[in-house]
């Protein structure tokens, strides 16, 4: 009998920090179980740039510029089932307590008028820089979601529990210890 | 001595005694009703809607609602968890509540409330709005951007004799604690931070200074247990 056809799993990170990548990562040597029965589409695991079409995306980070939103609805068009990974992509997290402050006056204070810049700094304006939005959204606001998973990170443990049971089939449940906002 | 009669809650037979509300009896029974504005020391007011049970097919609040002998109560149903879950999600979005940054994380029963009905996103689209944050006080500071008008504060100082918190304003976005002060900042107030407002907080808005986080996040309150086991063992104890 040939082995099941393995799920291919495309991840990315958007206005996020990378740590729930990292935490990710924590599952440790759980990852040679997973890579039995997932391969890796684009993520900066496999350093693949572009998403193919993928049974899973996972989606770390908020959407605060024009790019996070291509990539966002790239994955969405790509991946059968969608995930928010963490508190950034959950509810904007960190970068969202930038939303009640004007993005012009926030701009202009870190780049022209905060102390200890060189005279004559500016705001970046090079045309390969993507434009930032006026607020972060989390990325529910943008696409339509299918699963959430909270934290800041998800501990490598919730993380394992959450794609285990998403594999397995099983709608995925926490419980107390593993659900956790902070 | 008052006459001992039952009602039944989700199955199980709950005794109370005249005058008891539904909430009071049920969890002097061991089961948990979730509850948000109710505290066990204060004239419960029914605002929060969390405790919405369904009393013989009618939705009436648990924390304002006295037992009657026979009465067929639902409680933790899918039905009602839903609805929860919901105005958990409308809390949610319509404040700021950053958990990660929170000092009140693992002790707040929003969120504590929020796990043990398994809330896994907001759903709605977020408020962000802007709400002020007062460090005016030495001992204490005010964060508003978690505050969820459950006017306990108000209650608790009244209890104290004193006016420092009032629930003012109108409307969706109106509405909102004031301090009782010319400046409008809590330095400016009568509150001292032994007053029973400075601890009665159910979330992250009245957070003494200095001891944020003299309890490590994985060591705290809610860590330990679900809200639900640690409410009932409160009214138990």
């Amino acid at each position: 009998m040939n082995a099941p056809a393995k799920l291919r799993i495309a991840t990315a990170s958007l206005a996020g920090c990378f740590g729930c990548h990292m935490s990710f990562l924590d599952i440790d040597e759980r990852l040679l179980e997973l890579i039995d029965l997932v391969e890796f589409d684009r993520t900066p695991l496999t350093d693949i740039k572009t998403c193919h079409p993928c049974d899973l995306g996972l989606i770390e980070g908020g959407v605060c510029n024009a790019e996070n939103v291509h990539v966002l609805r790239t994955f969405r068009q790509n991946c059968k089932t969608l995930v928010a990974i963490g508190a950034c992509a959950v509810n904007g997290g960190l970068p969202a307590q930038r939303n009640h402050l004007d993005l012009r006056d926030i701009l202009e204070t870190i780049y022209e008028t905060e102390g200890g810049l060189a005279r004559g700094t500016h705001i970046p304006n090079d045309p390969e820089l993507p434009l930032p939005l006026n607020r972060v959204h989390p990325i529910h606001e943008i696409v339509k979601v299918d699963y959430f998973l909270p934290g800041c990170p998800p501990s490598a443990d919730a993380i394992w529990k959450f794609l285990t049971d998403l594999i397995a089939g099983r709608t995925p449940t926490l419980g107390h210890g593993l659900l956790r906002y902070d | 001595m008052s006459e001992k009669t039952t009602f039944w809650l989700d199955g199980a037979e709950i005794p109370f005694t005249a005058g008891q509300t539904l909430l009071e009896a049920a969890r002097r029974a061991g089961h948990y009703i979730p509850h948000l504005c109710w505290h066990p020391d204060y004239k419960p007011h029914g605002s929060c809607k969390l405790c919405t049970v369904k009393v013989d097919g009618r939705f009436v609040s648990a924390c304002t609602t006295l037992a009657q002998a026979g009465a067929h109560v639902e409680n933790r149903t899918a039905e009602l968890d839903d609805m929860r879950r919901t105005l958990l999600q409308l809390l949610f979005v319509e404040g700021n509540h950053f958990c990660p940054s929170c000092e009140k994380s693992g002790q707040c029963l929003l969120q504590a409330t929020a796990y043990e009905l398994g809330m896994m996103s907001p759903h709605f689209d977020h408020f962000f709005p802007n709400r002020p944050v007062d460090a005016s006080h030495p001992e204490v500071m005010l964060d508003f951007n978690r505050c969820i008008l459950c006017s306990l504060c108000e209650q608790a100082a009244k209890r104290d004799g004193k006016f420092t918190f009032v629930m003012g304003g109108r409307g969706m976005r109106g509405r909102r604690v004031i301090l009782n002060s010319e400046s409008g900042r809590l330095a400016d107030t009568d509150f001292s931070s032994t007053d029973h407002a400075a601890h009665v907080c159910p979330v992250g808005v009245i957070l003494k200074k200095r001891v944020g986080f003299a309890v490590p996040y994985g060591q705290r309150r809610y860590d330990q247990a679900p809200v639900s086991l640690l409410d009932v063992a409160e009214a138990i104890k």
